[in-house]
């Protein structure tokens, strides 16, 4: 009978033990989240902020934004010894319809630090020829004529022109090319990587991601929407343009851990 | 007094052996037969799987039950229509006029809109205002309609209960005689789930079954380029089979509005004038078009994208050269773009036999 007691005692003990072991280490797997935030030069601006004529892009232009939404790619994590997790998964953010604004990546980052946080906006070449159901079902696709794959961006709204009409924008950026038809070529790549710098991950941690939309229309090129408004699809050179623009629109405006 | 106790103790148990079997024992129980959408292979090769309910899931005697309800004229108040009546097999699930006829002779103030595919319906918002929720509750809507049906579920119920045999038919799909319009409306969405076409020309192109003429093949450039047609935006690719993007937009039919469409649901008036895309399958039997019906052919509705457009504070962005009346085809452009419009049909959908009252 002692025996027997001494043994559940002690084996009692051996599974607490165990358990608290776990619950205290630093060595738990940490949640990490993406946060998608976008904002007018500073100014928060959501989807309740739709469909009214209230920014002023950088040509002075008055507009308004009716549809945003766009696709991320291959998130990477850096660690300290320069091994790369490359997490080969993608987001569509849809700041119309709210949705994607938080991408939960789970527990695959292990705890740590790390010397570079990046991820790819649109797909790069090799991506954007898969078959994603989801994206279809969203409509996202880019017609094969036109090279195939998807949307990096969708961003429609409107503005006042220089008759200070309304007139309609289409920003939708995708793989530059040109000769639509059954043999389109691609004059350059136009996805590009945000390089968001070091981040450590111990607790649970939110990354959070700021979209500056009025840089679209800012620097390198200042945009003017009485020239590039619609039909820029096949428009190569508008494509190039939103590309050089697009590098400064992402930022890492902060990490927090829970 | 031993002898007593063995009676006791036998008759005890017996009491409670039988117990139990009348507590469990049903003659005419019979378990509802799990039914699998058969998924075409169009769908599953490129979008995302259709929408079930986990609270309506579908059976065989369920989907049976929904059929025979659909093409039942006991659902009106004066048992003349069936929601056949407005949604023919035919037409594929609609009628041939702009607005649909009630029971009391009066014309409704939407064309009814074709059934099939339902369960791709993602946001599951059905109508063209997207006021219903959910195809059950789609369902609830036309009974008490004063317009449509012009019926009162409760009447529907007690006929439905009285009926020789509804309650047998209610038990097998629902394992309960107690009948309701919830179970009622669960029926009939149960078999418009099962509505599926994609039998088309062009998915058989898509398959690489078929080829397409030249006309179809420059047809479908005209609706893929954003300089031309620019129609995929809204209405799907062949990545999307659907045809539609299940989305709400104002495509400039009207400068003012009589009808606000999504703007009257959500209460938002940056939503007036937003209706449903409809797909483009099937549209060779499914006219009249727009959800007012207004236009009678296909040649009305490509003439009105390309030069009809009205302007409006909600008109959708994705509408090329407003100020222009639209996109301006040419005639042959126009030509071909029928012509591949013609080629997402699928004449098998209004013959399949599992769908025929």
């Amino acid at each position: 009978m002692k025996k027997i007691f001494v043994l559940v005692f002690v084996t009692t003990f051996c599974f607490w033990s165990c358990t608290d072991d776990d619950n205290n280490s630093n060595l738990n797997p940490a949640n990490t989240t993406f946060n998608f935030s976008h904002n007018w030069d500073g100014i928060p601006v959501n989807s309740t902020d739709f469909n009214t004529i209230q920014f002023t892009n950088q040509n002075g232009e008055m507009l308004s934004i009716e549809r945003l939404r766009y696709v991320l790619s291959d998130i990477t994590f850096t660690t300290t010894s320069n091994e790369v997790l490359d997490l080969d998964n993608y987001n569509l953010v849809d700041l119309t319809n709210n949705t994607n604004l938080e991408f939960d990546l789970g527990t695959q980052i292990p705890p740590g630090n790390y010397n570079n946080v990046s991820f790819t906006f649109g797909f790069d070449n090799e991506d954007n020829t898969q078959n994603y159901v989801d994206l279809n079902s969203a409509s996202f696709n880019v017609p094969d004529m036109l090279g195939g794959g998807y949307h990096y961006m969708q961003f429609d709204g409107k503005y006042l022109d220089s008759n200070n009409n309304e007139a309609n924008f289409n920003y939708h950026a995708i793989r530059a090319v040109d000769n639509p038809g059954m043999n389109p070529t691609f004059p350059q790549d136009t996805f590009f990587k945000v390089n968001l710098g070091p981040i450590s991950i111990s607790d649970d941690t939110n990354i959070n991601i700021a979209m500056n939309i009025a840089q679209w229309f800012k620097e390198p090129n200042t945009w003017d929407l009485n020239q590039l408004n619609t039909v820029l699809m096949p428009n190569s050179a508008a494509q190039i343009l939103m590309f050089e623009n697009g590098k400064n629109v992402f930022s890492l405006e902060s990490v927090t851990q829970e | 007094m031993k002898t007593w106790i063995y009676i006791l103790i036998l008759i005890s148990l017996l009491l409670s052996c039988s117990s139990d079997n009348d507590e469990g024992y049903s003659p005419l129980e019979i378990t509802p037969t799990p039914v699998n959408l058969e998924i075409p292979q169009i769908f599953s090769n490129n979008i995302l799987p259709p929408v079930i309910p986990t609270e309506n899931p579908l059976t065989e005697q369920g989907i049976a039950l929904g059929k025979r309800l659909f093409f039942d004229r006991i659902l009106s108040g004066d048992q003349t229509i069936s929601c056949a009546s407005c949604h023919s097999p035919q037409n594929a699930f609609t009628d041939d006029t702009p607005t649909s006829i009630g029971i009391d002779g009066i014309n409704g103030t939407r064309n009814s809109m074709p059934l099939f595919n339902l369960a791709w319906n993602y946001n599951e918002r059905f109508a063209w205002d997207g006021k219903e929720l959910s195809l059950e509750r789609q369902a609830l809507e036309p009974v008490e309609n004063p317009i449509e049906m012009h019926s009162d579920w409760g009447d529907v119920v007690s006929r439905l209960q009285n009926h020789p045999e509804y309650p047998q038919l209610f038990e097998e799909a629902f394992e309960t005689t107690m009948i309701t319009k919830e179970l009622t409306v669960k029926a009939i969405a149960q078999f418009e789930r099962t509505l599926i076409s994609a039998n088309s020309k062009f998915d058989r192109y898509t398959l690489g079954q078929t080829a397409l003429t030249t006309q179809e093949l420059n047809g479908l450039d005209v609706f893929l380029r954003e300089d031309k047609g620019d129609c995929f935006h809204c209405h799907g690719s062949p990545n999307n089979p659907l045809w539609t993007n299940n989305d709400f937009h104002n495509n400039g039919l009207d400068a003012t509005f009589t009808d606000l469409g999504l703007g009257a649901v959500t209460g938002d008036p940056n939503d007036n004038g937003k209706f449903r895309t409809p797909s483009l399958r099937n549209l060779a039997f499914t006219a009249p078009y727009m959800h007012d019906g207004r236009f009678a052919t296909l040649e009305e509705v490509i003439d009105f994208y390309s030069e009809g457009l009205q302007n409006s504070a909600t008109i959708d962005p994705l509408m090329k050269n407003v100020t222009q009346g639209g996109v301006q085809l040419s005639d042959e452009d126009r030509a071909d773009l029928k012509v591949f419009l013609l080629s997402l049909s699928d004449p098998s959908f209004l013959t399949n036999p599992a769908f025929q009252n």
